[in-house]
């Protein structure tokens, strides 16, 4: 019994959510390697043979790879995933994309966003975004699941795993155009300690800034609502909830945000909520462990002068 | 072009389910219905195309029980041409589903297939890239754009670090995202209409497919409680109790 865990990088680096999903991979108790597929990764290849317990780390290095496109990731990982028993990646945006694609391939169902594992075939996960928990036995001869990164503590790196290059080049039907990712200074959401949330109340994207300035004094992550992504303040990257990104921060503070069903799916795990909403009965409130009501134009820039 | 649009019937997005008394499953009895929310985002694509007069024929599909049906009649509401429901009171993982729209597929031969990127109720995000997978065919998940031109689409995605354009040959698949339209409301007229557009009954079977069993739901129960919070009643008192309450700055 071996786990295959797909790395999440940007060739360079690898990112915080590979070593949750090794801790979450540990908790099934088999050995566990790790798949660096990318274009001039051997960096972040190298990182990933420090995170601890990792026996093997397979490198799959090629320009084919450069992009993370689904048909010859889905077509390059159902092939190395005949010698796993398990098969595991972050839900994030590429996890999502290619892991369906893996399991259809080897003929096996897929659980998405797994939080908890209680053995090697059953895993806890949240349905109707978060209103109800599935605890789900897996019939199928392997396992192929993605993994909600905020339920796991992050392995150390302390460890030295082998590194195997992997020749198989597989091409994409799919030509990548082009990529615009949002440029910040701040810490990325699925990893931030605190993170400053705003809603439709803000307005307009100018305002915002008043919501930077007290996550920039807090070392915070900006969050937002689906309503401030729609109406343009805030690129969609930044979208909190369901649909959006999963945190589960040591302090978030959402501000003007009312608390749809949908938007309390994305952080209602995070340790500490404070809810600014100037309408006392906001569902926020109902979920937050301080809650102010007050007008988040006054309350923000005197909060930002006492942290 | 034709293009292939399957649907899902879930719990109204507004409703607060809650888990039945043996903790066996979500207690939908009673509770309002509707097309899954990103399935009318992917209808309205199919309609908006249509409309551009890039495509010619719309066909939605779905499987689940027979009240289902009012789903495809909604989407024939919104344009769509003509519906087929695969009826069946069986619930089936995400890999089943899309072995079934496969081979509905394999008989349309669609050039385009638009469809939700996740349904609302099981959160599972995987029916597209699965039905892509089986059908050997390229996909776009999470659009935001998608524009068709010279036997290619090209699809803006909304990925973890902001937007990734990429084009691709036709047959292809293709997942909505939230931003990539927002769905007409369908007009008394084109709910009449619709009414009397074709919709073809078939079984699980005389699709031919095989469906295995792959998953068994063990448990459902509540998520954890957050234990009731406070009130404070200034932003100096709130600063006060995140630095020595909680201790969090
Ligand atoms: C399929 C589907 C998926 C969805 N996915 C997501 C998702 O992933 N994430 C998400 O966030 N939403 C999602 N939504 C949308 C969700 O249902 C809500 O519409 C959305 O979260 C509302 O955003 P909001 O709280 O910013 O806006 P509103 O609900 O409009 O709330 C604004 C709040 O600001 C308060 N306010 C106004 N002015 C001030 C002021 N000056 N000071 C203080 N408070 C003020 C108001 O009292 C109000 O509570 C989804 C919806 C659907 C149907």
């Amino acid at each position: 019994m071996t786990t295959l865990v797909i790395a999440e990088h940007d060739n360079q680096s690898l990112k915080a959510d590979t070593a949750k999903v090794v801790a979450c991979a540990q908790a099934i108790g088999a050995d566990v390697d790790v798949l660096v597929v990318g274009a001039n990764c051997a960096a972040a290849a190298s990182e990933a043979a420090k995170l601890n317990g990792v026996s093997k780390v397979l490198v799959a290095d090629a320009s084919a790879y450069a992009h993370g496109l689904a048909d010859n990731l889905g077509e390059l990982i159902s092939g190395i995933g005949a010698d796993y028993s398990h098969i595991l990646a972050s839900a994030s945006s590429l996890g999502k994309d290619v892991l369906p694609r893996v399991a259809a391939l080897l003929d096996v169902a897929q659980l998405s966003e797994v939080v908890e594992v209680k053995s090697d075939d059953t895993f806890v996960r949240p349905v109707y975004a978060g209103n109800a928990m599935e605890t789900v036995q897996s019939l199928d001869a392997k396992k192929v699941m993605t993994v909600r990164s905020s339920a796991f503590d992050a392995v150390a790196s302390d460890g030295n795993a082998e590194l195997v290059t992997l020749d198989t080049v597989i091409e994409s039907q799919v030509s990548f155009e082009s990529q615009s990712l949002t440029e910040s200074e701040r810490p990325e959401l699925g990893n931030a300690a605190v993170i400053v949330s705003g809603g439709r109340a803000l307005a307009s994207s100018e305002n915002f800034a008043i919501l930077e300035a007290l996550a920039d004094k807090l070392g915070g992550a900006l969050g937002a609502s689906r309503a401030a992504v729609d109406a343009g303040f805030v690129p969609n990257d930044l979208q909190v909830g369901q649909t959006g990104k999963i945190v589960a921060p040591d302090l978030y503070i959402a501000v003007g945000i009312s608390g749809a069903i949908q938007h309390l799916a994305g952080m209602k795990d995070s340790k500490v909520i404070v809810a600014i909403n100037k309408d006392p009965e906001a569902p926020i409130f109902q979920v937050a462990d301080y809650g102010l009501e007050a007008d988040l134009f006054d309350a923000i820039p005197a909060l930002t002068k006492l942290v | 072009m034709k293009v292939l649009v399957p649907v899902k019937r879930v719990v109204d997005a507004n409703v607060k389910v809650r888990v039945n008394a043996d903790n066996t499953a979500v207690d939908t009895a009673n509770l309002k219905m509707a097309i899954n929310p990103f399935c009318e985002i992917a209808v309205e694509e199919a309609v908006r195309l249509k409309e551009a007069g890039v495509v010619s024929e719309i066909v939605v599909a779905t499987v689940g029980p027979k009240a289902a049906q009012e789903q495809l009649r909604t989407a024939m509401a919104l344009g769509a041409d003509r519906g087929i429901h695969v009826e069946t009171d069986d619930s089936y993982c995400a890999l089943s589903i899309a072995k079934i729209l496969n081979a509905i597929q394999t008989n349309e031969q669609a050039e385009l297939i638009i469809l939700g990127k996740q349904s609302i109720d099981g959160d599972n995000n995987q029916t597209g890239q699965m039905l892509a997978a089986l059908a050997k065919l390229p996909q776009a998940t999470f659009a935001s754009e998608v524009s068709v031109a010279d036997g290619a689409v090209s699809v803006t995605r909304e990925i973890d670090g902001g937007l990734q354009t990429i084009k691709m040959p036709l047959p292809a698949v293709i997942t909505a995202d939230l931003r990539l339209n927002e769905p007409r409301y369908a007009k008394l007229p084109n709910i009449m209409k619709a009414k009397r557009k074709p919709l073809d009954t078939v079984s699980v079977d005389s699709l031919g497919v095989t469906l295995g069993e792959h998953q068994k739901v063990i448990s459902v129960t509540p998520p954890a409680e957050r234990q009731a919070g406070v009130m404070v009643g200034s932003v100096e008192e709130l600063a006060d109790k995140l630095k020595n309450e909680a201790k969090v700055i």
